[in-house]
């Protein structure tokens, strides 16, 4: 099987925290602990919506060191393909769900002098649990929240509460925004700069952070995609010997999983490297739509990340 | 079952020794009749009961002595264990997980009583009753790191996981096949791995750094790696080269039976939780060529491996002089006869030495 270890949890708390956010907690099924995990880990959780699987994932923003229960933010994307709508529509106090173990792939940097984080959204999760983390090590932070209006910040008066010092908050209908070339050249030596948020904020922190002469291994993103709806298409799976149909509103990896064939994969957002698939053949167009290959690769056509990527054109063949 | 634990040494008078029970469950590392690198992984979850696969952390009957040898070994060269600054919470993370593993496979040898960040930690074979504070250094003798691998066999290299890489950033190292963590501190997995010939044209080690930087929480891994080792020595260290290198000389066909050993590592691999480190525990096993011939597919299958290895690999692993006489005493245990695959005896079905 595919993907992390998996743990069964019951829904224990929903707290909707504003007009698009609500928060969701679990605890085990079986009342043992859950493992303890680092700041800035996911867990993908598997929705059975009537006859799909979803397998979405989520930062986790509780504290990474209670094994009591765990905490995800989900915002609601009337646009996606349904993943949230399922959590916030669907979901109920009491419901039993799978969920995979922490998975991170926006840890600390641990050897920081000093974290600052940069938050747009609802990108604000992992650095709940990070800023947790570093309260128990005594780490030293700063935090930048850019959100739409006060209304939508969710977390903004908790953080500012317990840290009035460390956090700073942006409003866009207030016309305020993080002043970064400043921020950015008044850190002291030995910063990391980490981002989450809309792609657009990634992009800016990381082109910003790299004219100011920010070593590449000090700014750290993340930025999981939602696979996107597309055209349908058909694909044929050459070491399963199976022609699939890749439908609007389903990912390339959900239709290949829907067909009983295993394909790795862990992050399910195009970021992780895990589910990359070679491609035998191809007549057509690809929709690259991962960080994961390089510019290189996704011109050659050589490969394919299943998670968000899709294809147009007439055929395509994978070693799947 | 309780252990009777030896009391032996791995240096001087090397009174080391397998009893028949140790034997048995040697890690034999050659699963067919030739060697060549792979990257040969495979989940840590258990394995037949008995084995050294059985356990997250295996402790045998030369746990005591073990440890008492790497007290040695750190007496005399403190820097066998190094910890960076920014490892402390890895080295938490790893005390946590050896005391929590031995604690429940072990329950007849090792207790950890947890209340809260309260822990007391009960090791009776070395006879430790200790509380301390969880995340508190200041309650401890050492740091976390090297407070609890001076109570765990094997060498135990704790990496930390940044921008694609692994990076040697912590470690305890007293039974090394010929590597240095004071040299290989700080540096990234393919720079420590520079001097291994082949494997890097072969590709293998790009394999194996994708595989382990994917290592999650609760699915660790295993391999196995081996060598061979003049006398039971489980300091083959650069830093003592010039005290062990040397008595690769002694060997003569009146002496190979018991002085030559095959040394297998069991290489482990757990990512650990609140670090996001991954520790890379490898526990050293020896063996006499006398004590493998008392399984004839081990014998077997020995005498081949060791004929057709390529000469690289003989002259990396430091037995290309020797080869010959190890020829000549392991030819006898080679009756031409066909083995079972995989790595186990198979003392029931196997035929017994026909020659």
């Amino acid at each position: 099987m595919s993907g992390a270890e998996k743990i069964q949890v019951k829904v224990t708390e929903i707290t909707p925290l504003n007009e698009l956010v609500t928060r969701f907690r679990f605890e085990r099924v079986d009342g043992r602990q859950l493992p303890t995990f680092s700041g800035g880990a996911h867990t993908v959780v598997e929705m059975q919506d009537g006859g799909i699987t979803r397998l979405n994932p989520y930062s986790l923003m509780s504290d990474p060191f209670d094994q009591s229960s765990y905490t995800i933010s989900v915002r609601r994307d009337d646009q996606g393909r349904g993943g949230s709508l399922f959590m916030h529509r669907q979901v109920k106090l009491g419901d039993e769900m799978t969920i995979s173990y922490p998975v991170n792939l926006f840890s600390l940097d641990l050897r920081a002098r000093k974290h600052l984080f940069l938050a747009g959204g609802i990108g604000i999760t992992p650095f709940l649990a990070q800023i947790k983390q570093l309260e128990l090590l005594h780490g030293h932070w700063e935090l930048h929240y850019a959100c739409r209006n006060q209304a939508l910040a969710s977390y903004a008066d908790q953080l500012t509460g317990r840290h009035p010092i460390e956090t700073h908050l942006y409003y866009d209908d207030q016309s305020q925004a993080i002043d970064l070339e400043n921020l950015l050249s008044g850190q002291p030596l030995g910063t990391h700069v980490y981002v989450c948020g809309p792609k657009g904020m990634i992009d800016w922190v990381r082109s910003t952070a790299a004219a100011e002469g920010w070593p590449e291994d000090c700014v750290h993103y993340e930025e999981f995609l939602a696979p996107q709806p597309g055209k349908p298409f058909e694909v044929r799976l050459a070491s399963s010997d199976k022609v699939i149909h890749v439908g609007e509103n389903e990912s390339l990896l959900e239709a290949i999983e829907r067909e009983g064939v295993d394909a790795p994969y862990l992050c399910r957002g195009g970021a992780c490297g895990q589910c990359e698939t070679v491609v035998l053949d191809h007549d057509g167009n690809f929709v690259h739509r991962d960080h994961w290959l390089t510019d290189e690769e996704k011109a050659a056509g050589k490969k394919i990340m299943p998670c968000v990527s899709r294809f147009e054109g007439k055929s395509l063949v994978l070693d799947r | 079952m309780t252990i009777q634990f030896n009391d032996e040494s791995f240096r001087d008078d090397y009174t080391f020794h397998n009893s028949e029970w140790a034997i048995k469950r040697f890690p034999f590392p050659f699963h067919e009749d030739s060697y060549m690198y792979s990257v040969n992984m495979e989940q840590h979850r258990g394995g037949p009961k008995g084995s050294v696969y059985e356990m997250r952390f295996d402790v045998d009957e030369h746990y005591v002595s073990e440890m008492k040898d790497r007290a040695i070994v750190l007496d005399q060269d403190p820097l066998r264990c190094q910890s960076l600054p920014h490892m402390t919470l890895a080295g938490w993370d790893l005390l946590e997980l050896i005391m929590v593993s031995k604690s429940e496979d072990y329950p007849d040898l090792f207790e950890l009583h947890r209340n809260g960040n309260q822990w007391r930690w009960v090791n009776k074979p070395l006879g430790i009753d200790h509380s301390f504070t969880f995340m508190d250094e200041t309650t401890l003798p050492y740091g976390p790191m090297e407070y609890i691998t001076r109570q765990a066999q094997g060498d135990f290299a704790v990496l930390d996981q940044r921008d694609e890489m692994l990076w040697m950033d912590a470690g305890m190292v007293t039974t090394q096949a010929d590597w240095s963590l004071d040299f290989d501190i700080g540096m990234n997995f393919f720079e420590w791995h520079a001097p291994v010939p082949k494997a890097h044209e072969m590709g293998i080690f790009k394999r194996a750094l994708k595989f382990l930087l994917n290592i999650q929480q609760g699915a660790p891994a295993r391999r196995l790696n081996w060598t061979m080792t003049v006398n039971p020595l489980l300091d083959t260290s650069p830093e003592n080269y010039h005290k062990w290198g040397i008595q690769k000389t002694t060997l003569t066909s009146e002496n190979i039976a018991h002085k030559q050993h095959l040394r297998v590592e069991l290489q482990t691999f757990f990512r650990l939780p609140r670090s996001n480190a991954l520790v890379f525990p490898i526990r050293c096993y020896l063996c006499s060529f006398q004590d493998l011939m008392t399984v004839p597919k081990w014998g077997r299958r020995l005498h081949r491996v060791v004929r057709d290895l390529p000469v690289e690999l003989a002259t990396y692993k430091g037995f290309i002089d020797n080869r010959p006489m190890m020829l000549d005493y392991l030819s006898q245990f080679d009756d031409g006869l066909p083995t079972s695959p995989g790595i186990w005896p198979d003392l029931e079905t196997e035929p017994p030495l026909s020659k």
